[in-house]
Order: C-alpha cells, then sequence, then structure tokens
C-alpha cells in the first residue's frame, strides 16, 4: 500500500489530508504542523474544513470533496469535530465512518513515563470493529413500551477486524491477541465473531490467541492491565473498553486513536472532544492529536520520525516543567508545543 | 434498640445452593459462621450442579415457601447461554433486580480509596433475552428487548433502595446516544422515577465515558441502575477497582423472593487448584449472608458477621491468594469466628 501512496509533485513528500476541525482543533493542529516541520517529517498537509453549508452529495457539512482528498491520500489526520445541533444532516464523525468505511478503531494505551496514575504498567492496543454491531442503527418500537434493538454481526466485518488485529500485532511486535466476547450469553451474534478470530489466529501460529469474556476483561484490565497485549472486540465492548482503558492512562486528552478504513485508508484521530469551554484560548493539551500523528506516521513505516515525535512528547511531559492545564501545568500549548520541538 | 415482634426469634428456613466448584467450600463457610453465632437460621440443602438440564421442580418450591437463598457458584455450562441454571432461576422467580455492593475494605490496600458503590442491575430483559437468529450465512442478528414495565421496576428498585440506605445519588448509565429508542426508553423511567425523590439526586452517564471515570474517579459514584449487559460490565469494574470478585457482596431480588451469592460473579466457581488447596475467599459470601440477615430482620445478626469478616480484613493475618495472601478458606473461617462478639 505504501508504494501506490499519492507523492506531490514536485518533491518526494506524502500527501496527507488534515482536517483541524472545530473548537480547540485549529490550535493542537497548528502544534502537530510546526512540531512536523521542525522533524523534518516528510509530509505536505492537505487541509481540509468543514463546511458552513450541508453538502447534497454527502448530506452533511463535510464536502465531497474532502472525502476524496482523504481516499486519494489514503492517510489523513482529523482533529475533533462539534456536530452542529439540528436535524437533517449526519454526525460528522458519522458520515466520515461510513463514507470511508473504517472499520477499525486501533488506540494503542501506554502509560506515559512521568505522568504518575494509579495505573502504571498499561502496554496494550485495542481494536474495535467500527460498522456494525449494536451499532447498526435498527430499532423499532414493538408495541408501546416495547422497543427491540439489533445486534447485527457479520462474518464478513468480524473477518476482516480481526485480520487486522492479527496483521497489526505481526507486524509490531506483538505476542498475543485475546478476543473480547459475550459468547456465553450472546451465542450466535458473539460465537460468530469468535469463530472469525479462530479461523484468522490459524494463519498466525507465532501469535498467541485466546478469549476472554467482557466482564471478566473488566475486573481483569483494572487489577492487572499488564495481563492484555493486543485486544480486539466488537463495537460496543470495544466502545467500552478503549474509553476504560483510556482511563486507565489518564484520559481522552492523552490517547492516540487511528481508523482503519477499506482499501489501506487510515485517518488517525484524537478521540476527545472540541473543548469549546477554552476554544482559541492557547490553553489546550495537544499530546492526543500529535500521538495519533505518531501513530500514522507508524502506519505509513516511518519510523525514525515517529519515535522521535514520541519520545519529545513523552520527555516534555516526563520532565513536568512544561504541561497544559489539564495535566495540572499551567503551560499554554504554544510553550508546551515550543518546549517538544526543543526536545526533538 | 430492635423491637421485634413476639415471635421473630423463631429460626427462619433458608435454601442452600452449595452448588460446583469452590461454591460447597464457600457456603461451608458461612454455615460454620451462622452455626458459631447460633443465627435464627436453618438451612435446607439442596444438590444443584450447572451441568443440569434444568433447576429440580424441589429447589423451586423450597425458595417459593423460604421466600430466601443463599447460594454458591453454578457453573455455566460450555455454550452457556440463557439456559444457564443461573439464569433459570433469576427468570423463573422473576428476580429482576441484581445488586452488588462494591466497596474499600478498610486495611485492605488497593489502587482507589473511598469505593463504595452499589451497581444496581436490570436482571431479565435487554441483550440477555436470548433471542438470537442467522438472517442468511454469515450474518446473524441478536434482540435486545428494553420494555417500559421493566425498566420502570428496577428504577424504582433502586431508587427505593438509594432511600431506605441513606443513599444520596442515583446514576443511570446508558448510551442512548446510539441506542436512541432501547436505552431511550430505559431513561425515560428513570428520568420519571428520579421525579418522586427531590431528596435524591439523580444524574445520566453514557456508559463509555462511565467506564472511564470509573477508573480514574470512582468516589464520584453512589448508586447507579443499569440495563442488563452495562450492569455486568459496570460491577466487574467496579469490584476490581475495591478488591477483586472475591470480597464483594451481593444478591438477585423480585417482588417475592431473594437469592443471595457473591456479588459480580454468579458463574465463578474457581479453578481446579483453588479447590484442591481449599483456599477460595469466603469473604463475599459471608458478606452477603451478612446482607441476608439484615434482609430477614435480624440486624444484630448481621452487624455481628460484618464486623468480625472486616476485623479479620483490617488485621491482614489471614487472607486469601486473591488478596495477596497465603491463607485457606478455613484458616480465614476460623479467624472470623475468633472475632465474633
Ligand atoms: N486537548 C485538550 N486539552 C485540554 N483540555 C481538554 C482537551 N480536550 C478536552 N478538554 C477538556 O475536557 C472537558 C470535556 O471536553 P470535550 O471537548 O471532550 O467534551 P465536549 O464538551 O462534550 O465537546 P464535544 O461536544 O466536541 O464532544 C472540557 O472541560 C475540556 O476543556
Ligand atoms: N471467592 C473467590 N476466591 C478466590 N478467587 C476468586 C473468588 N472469586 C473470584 N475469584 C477470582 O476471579 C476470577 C474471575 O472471577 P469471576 O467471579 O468474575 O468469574 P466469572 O466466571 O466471570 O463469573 P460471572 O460470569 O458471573 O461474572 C476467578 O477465576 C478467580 O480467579
Ligand atoms: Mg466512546
Ligand atoms: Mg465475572
Amino acid at each position: 500500500s505504501f508504494l501506490n501512496r499519492s507523492f506531490s509533485s514536485e518533491s518526494n513528500l506524502i500527501r496527507a489530508t488534515l482536517f483541524p476541525g472545530d473548537g480547540i482543533g485549529p490550535e493542537i493542529a497548528d502544534s502537530v504542523k510546526q512540531i512536523f516541520k521542525v522533524a523534518d517529517v516528510p509530509i505536505e498537509w492537505e487541509e481540509h474544513f468543514v463546511g458552513t453549508e450541508i453538502d447534497p452529495r454527502t448530506q452533511s457539512f463535510l464536502t465531497w470533496e474532502s472525502l476524496e482528498s482523504v481516499r486519494r491520500n489514503k492517510v489523513g489526520l482529523k482533529g475533533p469535530m462539534a456536530t452542529p445541533i439540528g436535524k437533517g444532516h449526519r454526525s460528522l464523525n458519522l458520515t466520515l465512518r461510513k463514507e470511508l468505511n473504517l472499520y477499525a478503531n486501533v488506540r494503542p494505551c501506554y502509560s506515559l513515563p512521568g505522568y504518575k496514575t494509579k495505573y502504571d504498567d498499561v502496554d496494550l492496543i485495542t481494536i474495535r470493529e467500527n460498522t456494525e454491531g449494536e451499532y447498526s442503527g435498527l430499532e423499532h418500537q414493538v408495541v408501546r413500551g416495547v422497543v427491540e434493538s439489533l445486534k447485527i454481526i457479520t462474518r464478513q466485518a468480524s473477518l476482516r477486524v480481526a485480520e487486522y488485529a492479527f496483521y497489526y500485532a505481526k507486524t509490531h511486535g506483538r505476542q498475543r491477541v485475546s478476543a473480547i466476547h459475550k459468547a456465553n450469553i450472546m451465542q450466535k451474534t458473539d460465537g460468530l465473531f469468535l469463530k472469525c478470530c479462530r479461523e484468522v489466529a490459524e494463519k498466525y501460529p507465532e501469535i498467541t490467541y485466546e478469549e476472554v469474556v467482557i466482564d471478566n476483561c473488566c475486573m481483569m484490565l483494572v487489577k492487572n492491565p499488564a495481563l492484555f497485549d493486543v485486544l480486539v472486540m466488537p463495537n460496543l465492548y470495544g466502545d467500552i473498553i478503549s474509553d476504560l482503558c483510556a482511563g486507565l492512562i489518564g484520559g481522552l486528552g492523552l490517547t492516540p486513536s487511528c481508523n482503519i478504513g477499506e482499501g489501506g485508508i487510515a485517518l488517525a484521530e484524537a478521540v476527545h472532544g472540541s473543548a469549546p469551554d477554552i476554544a482559541g484560548k492557547n490553553l489546550a493539551n495537544p499530546t492526543a492529536l500529535l500521538l495519533s500523528s505518531v501513530t500514522m506516521l507508524r502506519h505509513l513505516d516511518l519510523h525514525d520520525k515517529a519515535d522521535r515525535i514520541q519520545d519529545a512528547v513523552l520527555k516534555t511531559i516526563a520532565e513536568g516543567k512544561y504541561r497544559t492545564g489539564d495535566l495540572g501545568g499551567k503551560s499554554t500549548t504554544s510553550e508546551f508545543t515550543k518546549a517538544i520541538c526543543d526536545h526533538l | 434498640t430492635y423491637m421485634p415482634r413476639p415471635g421473630d426469634g423463631s429460626p427462619r428456613p433458608v435454601t442452600l445452593i452449595p452448588g460446583d466448584g469452590v461454591g460447597p467450600l464457600v457456603t461451608g463457610a458461612v454455615e460454620q459462621v451462622m452455626d458459631a453465632m447460633h443465627a435464627p437460621v436453618y438451612f435446607e440443602k439442596y444438590d444443584v450442579y450447572g451441568d443440569m438440564k434444568n433447576v429440580p421442580p424441589e429447589v423451586l418450591e423450597s425458595i417459593k415457601k423460604n421466600k430466601v437463598c443463599l447460594k454458591g457458584g453454578l457453573r455455566t455450562p460450555v455454550g452457556g447461554g440463557v439456559s444457564s441454571l443461573n439464569m433459570i432461576l433469576r427468570k423463573e422467580l422473576d428476580l429482576y433486580a441484581s445488586l452488588v455492593h462494591c466497596f474499600n475494605l478498610p486495611g485492605l490496600p488497593t489502587r482507589h480509596e473511598n469505593v463504595d458503590i452499589v451497581v444496581i442491575r436490570e436482571n431479565t430483559e435487554g441483550e440477555y433475552a436470548g433471542l438470537e437468529h442467522e438472517v442468511i450465512p454469515g450474518v446473524v442478528e441478536s434482540l435486545k428487548v428494553i420494555t417500559k414495565f421493566c425498566s420502570e421496576r428496577i428504577a424504582k428498585y433502586a431508587f427505593e433502595y438509594a432511600y431506605l440506605n441513606n443513599r444520596k445519588k442515583v446514576t443511570a448509565v446508558h448510551k442512548a446516544n446510539i441506542m436512541k429508542l432501547a436505552d431511550g426508553l430505559f431513561l425515560e423511567s428513570c428520568r420519571e422515577v428520579a421525579s418522586h425523590y427531590p431528596t435524591i439526586q439523580y444524574n445520566e452517564m453514557i456508559v463509555d465515558n462511565c467506564s472511564m471515570q470509573l477508573v480514574s474517579k470512582p468516589e464520584q459514584f453512589d448508586v447507579m441502575v443499569t440495563p442488563n449487559l452495562y450492569g455486568n460490565l459496570i460491577a466487574n469494574t467496579a469490584a476490581g477497582i475495591a478488591g477483586g470478585t472475591g470480597v464483594m457482596p451481593g444478591g438477585n431480588v423480585g417482588a417475592d423472593h431473594a437469592i443471595f451469592e457473591q456479588g459480580a460473579s454468579a458463574g465463578n466457581v474457581g479453578n481446579e487448584k483453588l479447590l484442591e488447596q481449599k483456599k477460595a475467599n469466603p469473604v463475599a459470601l459471608l458478606l452477603s449472608s451478612a446482607m441476608m440477615l439484615r434482609h430477614l430482620q435480624f440486624p444484630s445478626f448481621a452487624d455481628r458477621l460484618e464486623i468480625a469478616v472486616m476485623r479479620v480484613i483490617e488485621e491482614g493475618k489471614y487472607r486469601t491468594k486473591d488478596l495477596g495472601g497465603h491463607s485457606t478458606t478455613q484458616e480465614v473461617v476460623d479467624a472470623v469466628l475468633a472475632n465474633l462478639d
């Protein structure tokens, strides 16, 4: 997939789409751009903004051109997008997920050295199926006071996310993949998910495969998160477990995330919100978006750039001299960014 | 002081299901302690095992007559699902509320402090409806059913529990931003009931955020009310941060009956090693039986039992492996007996 990437014409820069997003988005995106420049990352950003009117081709504030840009570049970075309240359009995140068929959400979760939480031994990856399951949107009222909601599990989507999980484990030097399920209750749906995971596991004999019931997984995670390596799971469980893991290391302001889509698309994103309360005040913490951009670089096999940036971010946080307000510090976004540049 | 009605001191029959694996070990612990206290209960013991096709009718009759049952774990058979005996008992007796009390025991070091959470979980519908089918090869559906009737009664129970136990806040856990109708109906019911309890604070939290909050600021939670699946996850998370499923008491209750068991793990029957070495932790079930004594209106027996267990934990000399110790079940029981007032 690396070979058919789009390079900009005059240089051999890799073109990547950037959605700065809303609220604090532009500030933290600036921080990423600045750090990429100082680190000499061979990326040329193609910036796209959320529109002010609905594009009828996408039924959303995201334009067709924006989506095309991601499809063409196959790689992108996205800040938070607040979906404007009102009817007649889809949520921006949902539009991206559906249109680009972002089927897997990958969240590396590791304790940041120097930033103390109650859990200092976390180093795991959650991989969440992102297109079906409990989020099918199929619900109806049977009679007054009785509603049904459908959970859909397909072989195709389960195989696809399982394939990605094992591929990820193999290419990232991980030893073990745990499939998280509740097949003791949902025998057919979660049963199918497990069956697909087992099939894929057979193709990766070098990787240990195990199955863990979700409630037990919750308990094990809070007692000893070091028990886990790569976790793969259906949509709802992934939603819950990935946030739980983010909580272990200090919250959404610190956790990177990357979405994998059809045809090898990788769209990295900060999973926190647009934080309208501090937008435009130079107070936002860019760490989550920065670490997300690091996952993007790793996807592009630019590992030395990824390492340099990740190290600089971690060093800056560990040193503790420059930290933003959410981490108990007093620094502005620009001071924190500058400190990272100095550590590069 | 507690002024009983004449005759309240006569012993009450309780159905006892030792169950599988370490079940008999921990129910045996309860029997010994009840004996030593001369508690006004006697057990009607039944052999029930997880691999049975059904709960024997005489067991159901016994529970229906006694209203109260104490039970060890029942193994969920491979294939499991709605045919598990734990589920059958809940269904047959309409035990619609499951309650797990997750709290820090003084003297037991854990990552978090000031955890004192009661998870009240709807036990009869939701994702556990057991309605699943294959639409076409490779595509399966599972139905989650939420009804006004069940949502209302669990919400009522949660608020009533909070009111009777001097709890200040009830948090409803949901995913109504995605499951707008199903979890929406659950929330609507909670709000309606909340409006009848102006002295109890009410809030709502989305389940993913809730899991994150549990591992970062668990002290913010008091009583939580949840649909079936979320409750299972929240209770196990809360149990984990407070010290593990081996110490958290709980039970299942409906309009007419109650079954007391280890809180966050009805299916837990331990492993071979635990059984062989006789090292299962009896603390959860001992605390559950204290809950049972209170339920039976024997408050001072409940207090005595709880205080003795707490002393043993605080002293720290006799703890099982899950709490970082080496003791056997019997050593812990003996320590509890020695600490009984
Ligand atoms: N990157 C960040 N740096 C500093 N503080 C942050 C950051 N992201 C979120 N916060 C803080 O966390 C809190 C929650 O904000 P967040 O934007 O995630 O949720 P929100 O208000 O629901 O936004 P949205 O509607 O876009 O989801 C806010 O008080 C915000 O200031
Ligand atoms: N009483 C106990 N004594 C010792 N260890 C325990 C005890 N209870 C639980 N454990 C430990 O915790 C692990 C997970 O237990 P848990 O009770 O959650 O089982 P479970 O099968 O998931 O039950 P459920 O399906 O009802 O949640 C057990 O395998 C065991 O090692
Ligand atoms: Mg989420
Ligand atoms: Mg469990």
